[in-house]
């Protein structure tokens, strides 16, 4: 399979988690979005990788996946502290925070 | 000699230090013992370098202390310079300054002790400063001389400091010469500039191998003479000089003759090389020193005030010794600061005298008839008199003489006008004479019983000026009436370069004789018609006109500086202080934390707390550096 569809795949892909965060109101949502978006990053990695026999960007990958594991798992967290203090997931209603 | 040049200006340093530091522990007995002999032993010390300099076989000597200012290729070191001119000019400092102090002592006794201590100190100061100016071996040695006897005029103008107008009178004394000083300073690093030295030896060597009217030699020499228009009280700056008379008389007396303003006489007689080379700079100090001699003397004219008449004498005087270097005749100048050193101290001390007696009375129109019970006070000053008018043999005729006939020599018109002045100045002294001395007592009851001699102090330093003023012209009598003109002789090493280069005008014995006839025959005329008028002078109570009201009015001097210079600068300062800082200066600051707070208020608008809007702004920002990281 030719490079070009991969990294037409992660375009569309980093597109959709883009636009889902600027849309969305939903915390989880919007969290999914950002997760999305950081795999389309990993999926252009991985494939420019295997494209140019460098192994190194794959290690990388494995980094990234990584802290991200660890990343959802705060925002997770945080989300269901937000929820409880404010039974709701609307990222507006963080505007609270304001004062 | 050279290993006890530095005692002349140490003992009035350390007098200085004595009186200024131990003013609240000594009493006034010991403190003025202790100024007047510390100035006594540089007197004493200048004897001894005078006669080793009267030798024949003398050289003039630079006497090295230290390195003073050492920059790149500029090399300024503390020297001393010992020569003709300087060891007169320390005889005269000295001498006079001797008698001053000693006269002082008994004038000033009125004071508490630190007063008394802190005149001393300031005393001895003066003599210190005048003493570095004319010791110096380049210009800068001289100018911190310059500067310090300005300081020490302003101290002692305003000795009396509680009363206001005396305070104005050292303040003003002070600005007009830090005018001239100005020039002064801006000619001294012209002369860095062009000679790359400002040691007096290489200065006038130097200055030999430029061409005679050179344009920077006229500028140097015209920016130095700026400065002796301001220290020796010359048209425009001589303002000073009247109002200086705020200061204890005896301190007149020593600004007058002995310090101060002889210092810009001696700095154009030591820089006679450069004067020389500068035909128009000689030129322009001729006019100045003439029309300053008949303008001062016709303001004294009419003046009531026994100082003012002898302060715009004093002006009036030293007009003649700048016309007499404008003209070439450097020793006839210097001849005329030592006779005006004596007969001018002479006056100021017999003036303090009647002061003294009259109760602190200034006025002359309420003196009169103190000759009888002022018999050594009245003789002291009549000899002065006589030898400010230049009647032979006193003095003043031989100096004045030497002048008028080099001036004769350079332009008749010169000569003329002299003459004039010559007249007014034997007018005012009889005036003055007839006015204090003679007719009947015009004062209250009070003084007449008050009217005493006063003490030996103060009447042994008239004697012995009186005596000075006498007989001081005859070292100098030319070989016209038979003399030897030792005084001549005597400087002429100092003048030699610059008189090979410009040989004065020679006059024949027939035109001298004509001239000295026709001079002191109008002088004596003067005299005796000025005495027909005020011998029994009576107060008349009706109001000047015309003439005489401009001249009791100084020509309106000082009215017409406070109008152009004053007002205007008093209205830019004005304006800067109301309208430049609070509107400009003020407002500009003032508008940048303005600025400040309003581009704040703006900005904060945009932070609204909602989440999707930044995102929004963060890819926005994002996309717009991809862009500019593609396409530029």
């Amino acid at each position: 399979m030719p490079i070009q569809n991969y990294i037409w795949l992660s375009i569309a892909l980093f597109c959709i988690g883009v636009t889902g965060v600027l849309i969305r109101r939903n915390a989880i949502i919007v969290f999914m979005c950002i997760e999305l978006m950081l795999n389309a990053v990993n999926l252009l990695l991985v494939s420019l990788s295997k494209y140019h026999h460098d192994a190194s960007a794959q290690i990388f990958v494995f980094f990234i996946m990584a802290v991200a594991a660890a990343e959802v798992s705060v925002g997770l967290a945080i989300i269901v502290m937000v929820y409880r203090h404010t039974k709701s997931v609307d990222v507006n209603i963080l505007n609270r925070l304001k004062n | 000699m050279k290993n006890i040049v530095w005692l002349i200006p140490l003992f009035p340093l350390a007098g200085f230090l004595i009186n200024g530091l131990g003013r609240r522990f000594i009493t006034k007995t010991v403190s003025g013992i202790i100024s007047s002999l510390t100035v006594l032993a540089s007197f004493i010390v200048s004897c001894i370098i005078f006669s080793d300099v009267r030798e024949a076989a003398f050289t003039p000597q630079t006497i090295h202390l230290f390195d003073f200012i050492s920059a790149g290729s500029l090399h300024i070191p503390f020297d001393f310079y010992i020569d003709q001119l300087t060891s007169l000019f320390l005889l005269i400092i000295t001498g006079v300054g001797f008698l001053i102090h000693v006269y002082s002592t008994a004038y000033m006794h009125e004071e508490t002790n630190e007063g008394f201590a802190r005149y001393f100190a300031y005393l001895n100061l003066f003599v210190f400063m005048m003493l570095l100016l004319v010791m110096g071996a380049n210009y800068v040695i001289m100018f911190i001389g310059w500067e310090g006897v300005g300081l020490c005029s302003y101290l002692l103008i305003g000795f009396w400091f509680k009363n206001n107008d005396f305070n104005n009178a050292a303040v003003k004394a002070f600005v007009v010469n830090r005018i001239g000083d100005l020039g002064f300073i801006i000619g001294l690093f012209l002369m860095i500039k062009t000679f790359g030295s400002l040691t007096f030896t290489d200065v006038f060597s130097k200055a030999g191998e430029m061409t005679m009217g050179s344009g920077i030699l006229t500028a140097i020499t015209i920016l130095l003479f700026i400065g002796a228009t301001g220290k020796s009280a010359q048209i425009p700056l001589y303002t000073w000089l009247p109002d200086a008379m705020a200061g204890p008389t005896p301190v007149s007396a020593l600004i007058h003759a002995a310090t101060m303003v002889t210092a810009g006489v001696y700095m154009i007689a030591r820089s006679n090389m450069l004067y020389v080379l500068s035909p128009a700079t000689e030129t322009i100090v001729a006019v100045v020193g003439v029309v300053t001699a008949v303008f001062a003397a016709s303001i004294a004219l009419k003046q009531n005030d026994i100082k003012r008449v002898l302060a715009y004498s004093t002006v009036s005087q030293l007009g003649y010794m700048f016309l007499g270097l404008g003209v070439g005749a450097f020793t006839g100048a210097v001849f005329h600061v030592m006779t005006h050193a004596f007969f001018k101290a002479l006056l100021f001390l017999c003036a303090g005298s009647v002061i003294h007696a009259m109760g602190g009375e200034q006025d002359m129109r309420k003196m009169g008839g103190l000759k009888g019970r002022m018999k050594i006070t009245y003789i002291t000053f009549l000899v002065a008199c006589l030898a400010i008018s230049g009647i032979p043999p006193l003095s003043g005729f031989f100096s004045k003489d030497e002048i008028l006939g080099a001036a004769f020599g350079s332009n008749v018109i010169y000569w003329a006008v002299g003459v004039l002045g010559a007249l007014m100045t034997a007018f005012y002294m009889f005036r003055a004479l007839g006015m204090t001395f003679h007719g009947k007592f015009r004062g209250t009851e009070e003084q007449e019983h008050h009217v005493h001699e006063s003490p030996a102090p103060m009447t042994v330093p008239l004697i012995v000026l009186a005596l000075l003023a006498f007989v001081g012209g005859w070292i100098g009598i030319p070989a016209l009436y038979g003399g030897r003109d030792n005084f001549g002789n005597f400087l002429a090493p100092v003048f030699a370069q610059s008189k090979a280069l410009a040989t004065p005008h020679e006059l024949s014995y027939n035109t001298e004789w004509i001239l000295v006839i026709i001079t002191t025959s109008l002088v004596i005329l003067s005299v005796i018609w000025t005495w027909t008028k005020f011998a029994k002078y009576k107060a008349r109570e009706k109001e000047a006109t015309g003439l005489e009201k401009i001249l009791e009015n100084k020509w309106y001097v000082d009215e017409i500086y406070a109008a152009v210079i004053g007002k205007p600068l008093r209205a830019i300062a004005g304006w800067l202080n109301d309208d430049a800082e609070k509107s400009g200066f003020d407002g500009m600051v003032n508008g940048v934390g303005k600025l400040v707070q309003w581009g704040s208020r703006q900005i904060r608008l945009i932070q609204t707390g909602r989440v999707g809007f930044y995102i929004f702004g963060m890819v926005i920002g994002m996309v717009i550096l991809l862009f500019i990281a593609f396409y530029f």
